[in-house]
């Protein structure tokens, strides 16, 4: 069945089959977009809570880092529920679109790259603080500076966000409905092919899967190692 | 810097132009995943597009989501097999109207030395009640679907009250539940048209078919626009009219697998 | 906490240097008194080198006097003309992950100084401080001399009327140790009120217009160099002088 799997992969990839290049595609484009979402929203929210002190810090620290585990199919069923006509935002009409499996994609990576970002930035404010301090950086000023100085540790922080992204599928199959040529996804296809009994082209998908997730996490390593050695 | 920034708004654009280039015309219609894994969709759906210019968007899931999804208006279509439940959906006022469109046959599967015999039974009954007495393994879907609830009916037609190790509810769909019972070497009950298409039988074979009780009808329905006005109603009318149709019933006759028709049109 | 933000005057050696005086400050944590309670006025032109043995509580008099620290009692003033632009050097040189360029500019930047104008600024301080070299160098990779100057350089475009420095020459070696003098010459020359300290007995001889002694959280002596090194006042600078452990 292995060597099945890995011949079925294989011959996907060197036919350039076009459904699977589609899917592919929308694979990609949903949790990259997730990810560039969520980092958008993401590191200045974690930034923040580093650089503020509150009521409720600690507790939202703490649900910050509860929610890196949130169930993808949990997600999915409260992003289900809020775009569903019945629910508060149906007249958005999201449902059963790619732009459904972005929010609820945003949902579980939000998250992780928000707590572990606020670590980060808590880690350069404990070495920065003085000197910021010194120059007359206000706190909201800070922020730009301390995050792209940890740049390098948040590149890693992405690359986590998006290996949930792209390897989860509960939330994606709930809002997304696993439409042919729609909504049809690496992970919910591999589902799919699963429930058919076509084991071997299940695995093979997977494999592309991860092949294809490698190759990202490959290039980011490299473009990271680069410019490390030229900034330092 | 800028390069950069010109490269990431570039990607975004073109992400975003993406997600919006959808056809036109197009309707979603909740399935079950009888339907969508056995190839039927893939066959008629296109024939329906090329008639009509109308992209018809499935959701296959369970036959209790289908009805949930449609209940809400997240639907503009629905294709099922339980009509008991569709006339509920109907008397309730989700849906104006319900239409026969095509059936198939629910079938027994199990390992091919058949320990309970039932290959040798004279009726569904009796096959039943054979399982339930030789307390071999048997896989149940236990999710509420159509077919899951089918198969409790079935159970009380052999007299049969299932309980006991052997009888195991995965609360899974077809598919997976079919996978379940090839590794368990389990009996299972499936429809006729998933089975066909199934790809990991293993040591499973078709050992009972043909009693009238394993009958199983699909219905389309047409949903309320009381209810929800927002749907397409139009085009959803067109598509159910098109399945009861001439051209739509003749279409699902002429699906085959390994040679084998697996929906029966049926509309009156 | 204290607005830094003081508007960047064209130079610093035109105005009169600022007036530092410390009324009855001290600062508790925990209950344990770390300073004070002290008070002293440095009115002259300096540069002013705080000394004393480990634990005296020189570098947490000179937090409180650049404002990083708020004083549990007693009051931080500064007299003739407000609060004073400043800036501080650190024994660690705290430099970011960018180039010693981009660094000067980051600082020119945070302080509103005008975008055109910031490359120039920086080239020049970097050249002054004999970093042209390492213009282009990721800060973090240069030794401890060149960072220490770097952290100079810093300082430098922001033309305080105040630089403390906080034994900014511990760490390194003796050719670099002169590197970086040489700098804060530098900054005396042009007008700066120099406020530094150090263990570094030579180096205070080297340096210092007066010096302020510190022992045991306690201010003991403020005199002029050539007094304090020749004829100390107090018991501990003379035994700290002597080479013996005070304290």
């Amino acid at each position: 069945m292995e060597n099945n799997a890995f011949c079925v992969a294989l011959s996907l990839l060197l036919n350039l089959d076009a459904s699977l290049f589609q899917i592919v595609a929308l694979s990609l484009q949903v949790s990259l977009m997730a990810v560039l979402i969520a980092a958008v929203l993401g590191f200045p929210l974690g930034a923040a809570v580093a650089l503020w002190r509150f009521p409720g810090r600690g507790v939202m620290i703490v649900v910050l880092n509860a929610l890196m585990g949130l169930p993808p199919v949990v997600a999915g069923l409260a992003v289900y529920l809020l775009l569903s006509r019945a629910g508060p935002l149906g007249e958005w009409g999201f449902l059963f679109t790619p732009g459904a499996m972005v929010i609820a994609q945003v949902v579980l990576v939000l998250p992780i790259l928000a707590a572990l970002s606020r670590q980060k930035v808590e880690e350069l404010l404990g070495e920065y603080r003085e000197q910021f301090m010194s120059l007359g950086m206000s706190r909201s000023r800070m922020m730009p500076t301390l995050l792209w100085d940890a740049r390098f540790a948040l590149l890693t922080v992405l690359l986590a966000g998006f290996g949930r992204a792209s390897a989860e599928v509960g939330a994606v199959m709930m809002v997304g409905g696993n439409i042919d040529g729609v909504t049809r996804v690496m992970t919910t296809a591999i589902v799919l092919e699963t429930g058919k009994g076509n084991l071997p082209l299940a695995l093979g998908l997977g494999i592309v899967l991860l092949t294809l997730v490698m190759l990202i996490n490959a290039g980011a390593y490299l473009v990271g190692e680069l410019t490390r050695r030229r900034i330092g | 810097m800028n390069k950069g920034l010109t490269l990431v708004l570039a990607g975004v654009t073109s992400m975003g132009l993406a997600f919006s280039a959808f056809a036109d015309d197009y309707i979603t219609l909740a399935s079950t995943t009888s339907t969508q894994n056995s190839g039927l969709f893939n066959a008629i759906l296109p024939q329906f597009e090329d008639h009509t210019g109308i992209d018809v968007r499935v959701v296959a899931v369970g036959t209790g989501q289908a009805f949930e999804i449609a209940r809400r208006g997240d639907a503009d279509s629905l294709l099922v097999h339980d009509t008991a439940g569709e006339k509920r959906f109907v008397e309730n006022g989700f849906a104006t109207e319900r239409a026969d469109v095509m059936y198939n046959d629910f079938v027994l599967i199990g390992p091919a030395d058949d320990p309970a015999n039932i290959g040798e039974a004279q009726s569904a009954a009796e096959a039943f009640a054979a399982i339930a007495n030789a307390k071999a393994p048997f896989t149940s879907r236990g999710d509420d679907s159509g077919t899951n609830r089918a198969e409790l009916r079935l159970w009380e037609n052999a007299g049969v009250d299932p309980d006991g190790d052997w009888y195991r509810e995965l609360g899974s769909g077809m598919g997976p539940t079919l996978n379940t019972a090839a590794a368990m070497d389990a009996y299972v009950m499936s429809d006729r048209a998933t089975w066909v298409a199934f790809g990991n039988r293993q040591n499973l074979r078709l050992l009972f078919a043909g009693d009238e009780v394993l009958f199983n009808q699909y219905g389309s329905l047409l949903i309320s626009e009381e209810k929800h006005p927002h749907l397409k109603h139009d085009l959803a009318e067109q598509w159910h009219n098109w399945l009861i149709s001439e051209d739509g019933q003749q279409a699902i006759a002429d699906f085959k697998v390994d040679g084998q028709q697996l929906f029966f049109p049926n509309a009156k | 906490m204290t607005s830094f933000n003081v508007p960047l005057l064209a130079s610093a050696a035109l105005l009169p240097p600022p007036t530092l005086r410390f009324d009855g400050v001290a600062f508790n944590q925990q209950g344990k008194a770390l300073l004070g309670p002290c008070s002293f006025t440095l009115d002259g032109t300096g540069p002013t080198l705080v000394m004393g043995p480990n634990g005296a509580g020189k570098s947490l008099l000179l937090r409180l006097a650049h404002g990083l620290l708020s004083p549990t009692q007693g009051q931080v003033a500064w007299s003739r003309g407000g609060r004073p632009r400043q800036a501080m050097v650190f024994q660690q040189p705290v430099l970011l992950r960018r180039s010693a360029l981009a660094n000067l500019v980051h600082a020119l930047a945070v302080n509103n100084v005008p975008r055109k104008t910031r490359t120039q600024i920086a080239c020049e301080a970097l050249e002054h401080f004999g970093l042209t070299s390492c213009t282009n160098t990721p800060a973090r990779v240069l030794s401890g001399g060149e960072q220490q100057r770097l952290a100079l350089a810093r300082a430098w475009v922001l033309s305080p009327q105040v630089l403390f420095l906080d034994e900014p020459t511990s760490a390194l070696d003796p050719a670099a140790i002169k590197g970086v003098e040489a700098a804060v010459r530098k900054f005396h020359q042009r007008g700066t009120r120099i406020v530094m300290t150090t263990h570094d007995l030579h180096q205070a001889r080297r340096l210092a217009g007066d010096v302020l002694f510190l022992s045991g959280g306690k201010v003991c002596e403020h005199t002029p160099a050539d007094v304090f090194f020749n004829r100390p006042v107090s018991r501990e600078a003379q035994a700290f002088i002597a080479g013996e452990l005070v304290g």
